[in-house]
């Protein structure tokens, strides 16, 4: 039995609200949780078979050229090592998100500085590490461009646009703004290293791997490796973080399975935590020209956002720092530009909200700019300038919670009540708030799963849906325990098999309301089968605590299902909701910080969001969403930058010593808000994707803070003091 | 990582030996494991000294006698030094993070090697790691490089919180050599410089052993470790400054000065102290002391920001120390 929904129409329905099991919504418990704290969930890595081999991968040093030797002669006879491997079906570097076939592949061409050229395989790690660590490859040098500013830049049409004329605006502004700004590159940082444990039987192999998107990494994974997607099993039940690294498969994981397969032995392969930074993916630094035209009122009247970016040759993805531009802000006359240089630096992807994670956090720094230039409070100027369709079209909003957000945190936060910019003190700190709106697209992807109701009246839930920490285990458990009227501990969610059905996987923000969406949908059925075998309509079937109401009567689930199962298939997939409407999720933000007019130090003391996403399915796990977001915000505008040497293109910092993410003294009490939504046009559940809202925009609160505390603008990233210090009077 | 021959040394006379004949010292093992799994360091064997009996705080001489064993936290908790060198507790917690605190000793910390990043990466040119390879991080990122005592070989700084607070406070280094006997070095001391052999980081011989440090009488006035970083915890400082100042009838009458994040070792200057001494505790006087520090500083594109940093540093600290006298 399946129940497929194609999204075309918004399901105004609410049927989770018509539920009476009071689950959904809950700050639910992970499921997992225990697992988790106590070392017994399998993370990619673990639980290794009986005769693992292990491998190391050996980087590439030198930014473009070609491996003429391995120079493994010496390596290949050291003790223990049973095999150096390479050749054409390595990956030079990950897949991007939803690829679905092989990256560039070959280790005998070098395009980056920390490239995955080969792989030693040994009894043990330490023998492994060892052999890549003397490894003598023989390399022929090429002519590398380590420096985006250097290239002359792609300017693919599709990604340019203009309507109107907003050198007009500008110059016929009451108050404009005209600034460029840079963004570093950004590390996923993700806990857990990318690995792989790989193992041949019969001709097909099974992967323990770290992955995001199975139904995606099976079609990357046997693309690779040349075999058919029906010879690859992965399993990837646990996932320490992905952060977008682990959206496409990664060179580990493919080097695992050759050396498997050649060996005849499982290979266990895991990055260090360099290699993390070298091979994995990184957010391409960025330059965005902002301009920003608008009249007495503060009323925008045009908007430009021009950006340049980078990526390996070859490469489809490039930062799509503008995504959330053409929406966020009225204006009738608008310019779009996006340039791409193509460098040999570690590849460029999806990390931590591609696109409005810089996009939003420069464009609101340039609207506080604004702000500050018009003389209207900055919460006043957002507000103004939403606006009532898609500018320059006729797109309606399916919802639009943006006002509601910046009231809601104004309050919150008590903005009203801040002191006038440049004047607070504590001691030699300086301090000052600032606020950002937060904005990100929302979507949903193709997602099915199969819930299985038992004779015994427990249910489970099979999906090859992920769980990278962001909480697929609780919402899944929450939904089908709504939805079936059973206790969550009478659910069990099973996922991150790719023998199951196949779901949206975690990226993009689409996992919970997509992979709920056939959660939901597959029991719905489970409803409709019970309905007809107490003779009643669905809709007048009220199920709870195990049992099943209807025309008076209440029985025991156990005693309806008569010893067999209920089984079926639910899968959503998206329609004309998609374009008929403009979604996105709103949010607001507001930050307090010092900063130390002595070092130019920044410290932010607190900081709040308010966020509208749709129907909350589980207060605790999206809130922890939320502070995640905000707390990467916090290294965004203060601390975390990608170092290359410009001289070989090399990631200097590629350790978590000098690749500074926040810790926990960088991070103050933060306070997050969930507004009440119901989004018809989003997904049969009225959610939409948080995941990474908490983080669109985040940076520019604690920037624009940082400006209303000492009057220093910094429009390039991180605001390191070094940054600070001149705009800084004397001591 | 290399294979390495393990040995738990008995004794001090065996542990001696043992580092004589190639044995490198390991306690706490915080910096070296993490050297020797990336094969910056491929030691042939390392001598365990964590059970010989170095791990107690004695009186000594008016001062204390710290073991080389006591780890991090334990002597930024001991009551003596929270009381009396106050700017030593305070150097200990503002470095690395609890967990290596707990691990890291007093002569593994002073031991501690640099964290330049050419010189934990292998694949680059470093002086220190393979000499005469040459020197990455000239004309490569530096913004963890010195401004004070580098040479053309070498622009690493010593990453030691606690060794700037100890050679503020004129801390001696007791070493016992392998003839057993025990020998008093200035901590200052302890360190070369650069010059043309980065890789020859102390003055130490094969079979040395730190196995104290001595603290000398607490001096009197006002002490503290401030220290500047690229974030709240977890990170090397970009600059600090120990420092101690007494104050008689409106006059500096004593100054002890020590600078972290931006030399070779723990960074002093006796001229500056020079001029504080004698002078009131006003700003003409603070400014004329950061003149004479910064007017040696040699700086590269991506250290400049240190020179105005430390200045406004040294500056506030002095005025801080002084605050109730200054009037």
């Amino acid at each position: 039995m399946t129940a497929h929904m194609k999204m075309d129409e918004p399901d105004r329905r609410n049927r989770l609200d018509a539920m009476v099991q009071g689950i959904v919504g809950t700050p639910m418990d992970r499921p997992d949780g225990p697992k988790k704290v106590t070392g017994t969930a399998t993370y990619a890595h673990d639980g290794q078979p009986a005769g693992v081999l292990y491998g190391v991968l050996v980087r590439a040093t030198t930014a473009r050229g070609t491996l003429d030797d391995l120079g493994a002669t010496e390596v290949k006879a050291l003790p223990g090592v049973r095999g150096v491997f390479h050749g054409k079906r390595f990956l030079r570097n990950p897949a991007q998100g939803t690829a679905g076939k092989a990256p560039v592949q070959g280790s005998a061409d070098i395009y980056y500085f920390g490239q995955p050229v080969a792989l030693v395989v040994a009894e043990t790690f330490e023998q492994a590490r060892h052999g890549a660590q003397t490894i003598l490859l023989k390399i022929s040098a090429g002519d590398a461009e380590t420096d985006p500013d250097r290239v002359k830049p792609e300017t693919p049409a599709k990604k340019q646009s203009e309507v109107g004329d907003l050198d007009a605006a500008m110059a016929s502004a009451a108050f404009a703004v005209d600034r460029t700004y840079s963004t570093p590159g950004h590390n996923s940082a993700a806990m857990e290293p990318h690995a792989a444990i790989a193992q041949w039987t019969d001709g097909a192999v099974t992967v323990h791997a770290s992955c995001q998107m199975l139904r995606f990494n099976v079609k990357e994974l046997a693309d690779s490796l040349g075999v058919a997607e029906s010879k690859v099993h992965l399993l990837s039940p646990f996932i320490g973080g992905g952060f977008g690294s682990k959206l496409g498969i990664s060179p580990e994981t493919v080097a695992a399975a050759l050396a498997a397969r050649e060996l005849g032995a499982p290979v266990a392969v895991a990055l260090s935590r360099p290699q993390v930074f070298e091979a994995t993916m990184r957010r391409s630094e960025t330059e965005q020209r902002i301009r920003l035209a608008a009249g007495q009122d503060g009323r925008l009247t045009g908007i430009g956002h021009e950006v340049l970016v980078s990526n390996l040759p070859d490469e489809e993805f490039s930062e799509p720092v503008t995504q959330a531009t053409p929406f966020l802000y009225r204006g009738e006359n608008r310019v779009i530009g996006h340039n791409i240089a193509r460098v040999n630096r570690t590849c460029a992807g999806s990390v931590r909200a591609p696109g409005e994670a810089v996009g939003v956090t420069m464009l609101e720094v340039a609207m506080d700019e604004l702000a500050t230039a018009a003389g209207i409070d900055p919460v006043e100027l957002r507000r103004r300038n939403i606006p009532e369709t898609v500018p320059t079209k006729d797109t309606p909003f399916s919802s639009h919670m943006l006002e509601a957000a910046l009231d809601d945190g104004a309050k919150a936060f008590g903005w009203a009540d801040r002191p006038k910019p440049h004047t607070a003190t504590d001691g030699e700190w300086l301090l000052g708030c600032g606020m950002s709106s937060a904005a990100r697209v929302n979507m949903i992807m193709q997602s099915a799963a199969r819930v299985t109701l038992n004779p015994d009246g427990s249910a489970v839930i099979e999906t090859d849906m992920t769980d990278i920490g962001t909480g697929s285990y609780a919402i899944l458990t929450q939904i089908a325990a709504e939805m079936l009227g059973l206790s969550p501990d009478r659910v069990e969610a099973r996922l991150g098999d790719s023998s199951f059905p196949k779901a949206s996987g975690s990226g993009g923000s689409v996992g919970a309301a997509s992979s709920g969406s056939s959660v939901f949908l597959a029991c719905e059925a489970i409803r409709e089968t019970l309905a007809t075998t107490l003779g009643v309509s669905e809709a007048d079937l009220t199920l709870k605590d195990g049992h099943a109401i209807a025309g008076n009567t209440r029985k025991a689930l156990p005693e309806i299902l008569a010893g067999e199962p209920i089984t079926a298939e639910g899968e959503i997939e998206p329609g004309k909701t998609a374009k008929a409407v403009k979604q996105a999720t709103y949010g607001a933000f507001f930050a307090e910080v010092g900063v130390n007019r002595v070092t130019g130090e920044v410290r932010v003391r607190r900081m709040h969001g308010s966020f509208a996403a749709g129907r909350i399915l589980n207060k605790k796990t999206a809130r922890s969403q939320c502070l995640g977001g905000m707390t990467f915000g916090i290294g965004m505008a203060l601390t975390e930058e990608l170092v290359h040497d410009l001289r070989d293109g090399h990631i200097v910092n590629h350790n978590l010593a000098e690749y500074h993410i926040p810790v926990n003294a960088d991070v103050p009490q933060l306070t997050v808000n969930l507004l009440e939504e119901r989004d018809p046009w989003a997904s049969p559940i009225q959610a939409k994707g948080i995941g990474e809202l908490g983080i669109c925009g985040a940076g520019a609160a604690i920037l624009n803070a940082i400006f209303d505390a000492s009057g220093v603008r910094v429009r390039d990233l991180p605001a390191t003091l070094d940054r600070i210090l001149p705009g800084l009077p004397d001591v | 990582m290399t294979p390495f021959a393990y040995h738990r040394a008995g004794d001090l006379a065996e542990a001696t030996t043992l580092a004589k004949s190639g044995g490198t010292i390991i306690a706490g093992g915080t910096n070296l494991l993490d050297l020797m799994k990336l094969e910056v360091m491929t030691p042939p064997s390392v001598v365990d000294i964590t059970r010989l009996d170095l791990a107690g705080i004695e009186p000594q001489e008016g001062g204390l006698r710290i073991g080389a064993l006591v780890t991090n936290s334990d002597l930024a908790a001991d009551a003596r030094v929270r009381r009396d060198y106050p700017a030593l507790a305070m150097a200990l917690l503002s470095g690395a993070s609890g967990p290596l605190r707990n691990k890291a000793t007093t002569g593994g910390n002073l031991l501690q090697r640099t964290r330049c990043y050419y010189f934990t990466d292998t694949a680059m040119a470093c002086n220190k790691r393979a000499p005469g390879s040459g020197c990455a991080a000239l004309g490569g990122v530096t913004r963890l490089h010195a401004i004070f005592g580098a040479s053309d070989h070498c622009i690493a700084t010593h990453p030691s919180d606690m060794a700037v607070a100890m050679a503020m406070l004129d801390a001696t280094v007791e070493v016992t050599g392998t003839d057993g006997a025990t020998r008093g070095l200035p901590l200052a001391d302890l360190y070369c410089l650069p010059e043309d052999h980065p890789e020859r980081e102390t003055v130490l011989a094969p079979g040395d052993i730190i196995t104290a440090v001595i603290l000398p009488a607490p001096g009197h006035g006002r002490q503290t470790y401030r220290k500047v970083r690229d974030r709240a915890s977890y990170a090397f400082a970009l600059v600090s400054v120990a420092a101690r100042i007494r104050v008689e009838d409106g006059h500096i009458a004593e100054a002890a000065l020590a600078f972290g994040g931006v030399a070779p070792r723990p960074w002093r200057n006796p001229g500056v102290e020079a001029e504080l001494v004698g002078e009131p505790p006003v700003r003409a006087t603070f400014e004329a002391a950061a003149d004479i520090l910064l007017s040696g500083a040699e700086v590269h594109d991506g250290n400049a920001f240190k020179s105005p940093l430390l200045r406004r540093t040294l500056i506030a600290t002095l005025s801080a120390l002084t605050k109730d006298h200054d009037a």
